[in-house]
């Protein structure tokens, strides 16, 4: 119960923070962020895009070790808990798509342009939806259990080109592009020690909202097969 | 030897594809097809290089979505699935069925090559030799990746609609880097210019192949 109240006054505190916090020329308080040339105000969805989309992955390589898990010990369990982590997957890449362009729209001026990360998002999501059609096209458990891990972990080995082999040789106009100076998507950005706090915190936050969401998530599927059992054996 | 078992499961695919030739004929009238359609598209405009390079992989992917899943579904609608299990290794039946899709790409994107070089008056391919090297790599990761899914498809029992969705996102870092050679080969720049690229196709494939034969075992034993 504690950590849930810790939660909630963290997720809160990022929240209002990130949102409220003024952007100075020379930040003097601790409550102040730097401007940043080229971004501006628009610097503040940073505290919001980047842990979705960090969870988008983290969501896909749990579930990918859970799907490992499960081919080894065929246990139906750890099948829930990877189609659990493939949900709240996909709602953190959409939310990340949706941030990124809205991010995009008033930074590089159009919602979308096919920059490489743009395109490695869209890659992710269409694996997510195929993951779910797969398993919706199955009526055996095992089968579907089977077959929709052997799915993302074919998927998975293809991600680390999505996300670190396409980006850094293609052009583009987000931080890491091949034509990028600086060393990386977040190193270059010039934060402050306030914002970089606030950026750190947020992504604990939500790194922990995902666990949370994802134990209830699992923990309600296996209940529910359980049950239907239960139901059926009568 | 090591290599008789694969030789002998795909001489009996060849030679039962020999007797039916549905999976050449369809095949072959996808390409004609797919073809005509961009060329009723495209009517009387003058296409730039960068778009007959991009229609060229259109074309492969689409034609390879309609023909290289009958490799495994074919055994699953004869019922012969489970006698293959019974006197094959997994890895047996994969390296042949892979032969023979292996074999099907690089026939099929030949004919799209040679009649996009006839139909399409920018696709002129100035450095020739990054092309058969793209074009070599590219066909076999095409190909181990499709029959990987295809295996995955027949065991789901949803033939047709779902094998591209699957396909197209394990498919898609081939592709665009594909599409980016034939560009540079349309272009004419040099080999050593285009290692990047053609070293992101190596990986690719070999990465492919080595998940394919090792989880090939769990698709394929019910």
């Amino acid at each position: 119960m504690i950590w849930k109240i810790f939660l909630f006054l963290l997720i809160s505190f990022v929240s209002v923070a990130g949102i409220a916090f003024p952007i100075v020329e020379n930040p003097q308080a601790w409550y102040e962020f730097p401007n940043i040339p080229g971004l501006e105000e628009n610097a503040k969805i940073i505290f919001f895009h980047v842990p979705t989309a960090w969870l988008t992955l983290i969501a896909f390589l749990m579930s990918t070790v859970f799907s490992f898990k499960y081919l080894r010990n065929k246990n139906l369990d750890d099948d829930a808990k990877a189609y659990a982590s493939a949900q709240l997957g996909m709602i953190f890449c959409i939310l990340a798509t949706v941030t990124g362009a809205v991010w995009a729209k008033f930074a590089w001026g159009a919602f979308w342009s096919w920059d490489p990360r743009q395109t490695s998002i869209f890659a992710l999501l269409l694996i997510y939806g195929a993951l779910f059609a797969l398993r919706s096209s199955i009526e055996s458990e095992e089968k579907r259990a089977t077959l929709s891990s052997v799915y993302s972990m074919i998927a998975f080995v293809t991600v680390p080109f999505f996300i670190f082999i396409m980006p850094r040789i293609m052009k583009g106009l987000h931080p890491g592009s091949a034509d990028d100076t600086g060393a990386g998507p977040v190193i270059n950005f010039q934060m402050n020690p306030s914002m970089l706090l606030i950026f750190i915190l947020s992504l604990i936050g939500f790194t922990i909202l995902y666990l949370w969401m994802w134990q209830v998530s699992y923990k309600s599927i296996i209940f529910r097969d359980k049950l239907y059992k239960h139901l059926i054996r009568g | 030897m090591i290599l008789t078992k694969p030789y002998a499961l795909f001489k009996k695919d060849f030679h039962s594809e020999l007797r039916t030739r549905y999976a050449i004929n369809s095949l072959a009238m996808f390409i004609i097809v797919a073809i005509s359609v961009i060329l009723f598209a495209v009517g009387q405009e003058k296409i730039s290089e960068g778009l007959a390079g991009g229609l060229f992989w259109v074309v492969i992917f689409f034609t390879a979505m309609s023909g290289l899943a009958r490799a495994f579904v074919s055994e699953e609608e004869r019922g012969t699935s489970l006698t293959l299990q019974l006197i094959a290794a997994p890895s047996t039946v994969f390296s042949g069925k892979l032969v023979f899709n292996l074999i099907l790409v690089f026939c099929m994107n030949t004919i799209i090559a040679l009649l996009y070089a006839a139909l399409f008056e920018s696709f002129v391919i100035k450095n020739f030799s990054l092309f058969i090297f793209a074009f070599v790599i590219g066909n076999i990761g095409l190909a181990v990746s499709s029959t990987i899914i295809a295996a995955i498809i027949a065991k789901a029992g949803a033939k047709g609609t779902l094998y591209p969705v699957l396909s197209f996102p394990i498919l898609l870092p081939l592709i665009l880097t594909s599409v980016q050679l034939t560009l540079f080969a349309l272009d004419g720049i040099s080999i050593e210019d285009a290692k990047f690229e053609l070293a992101i196709v190596v990986s690719y494939d070999v990465i492919m192949l080595t998940v394919s034969y090792m989880l090939f075992d769990f698709i394929w034993k019910d």
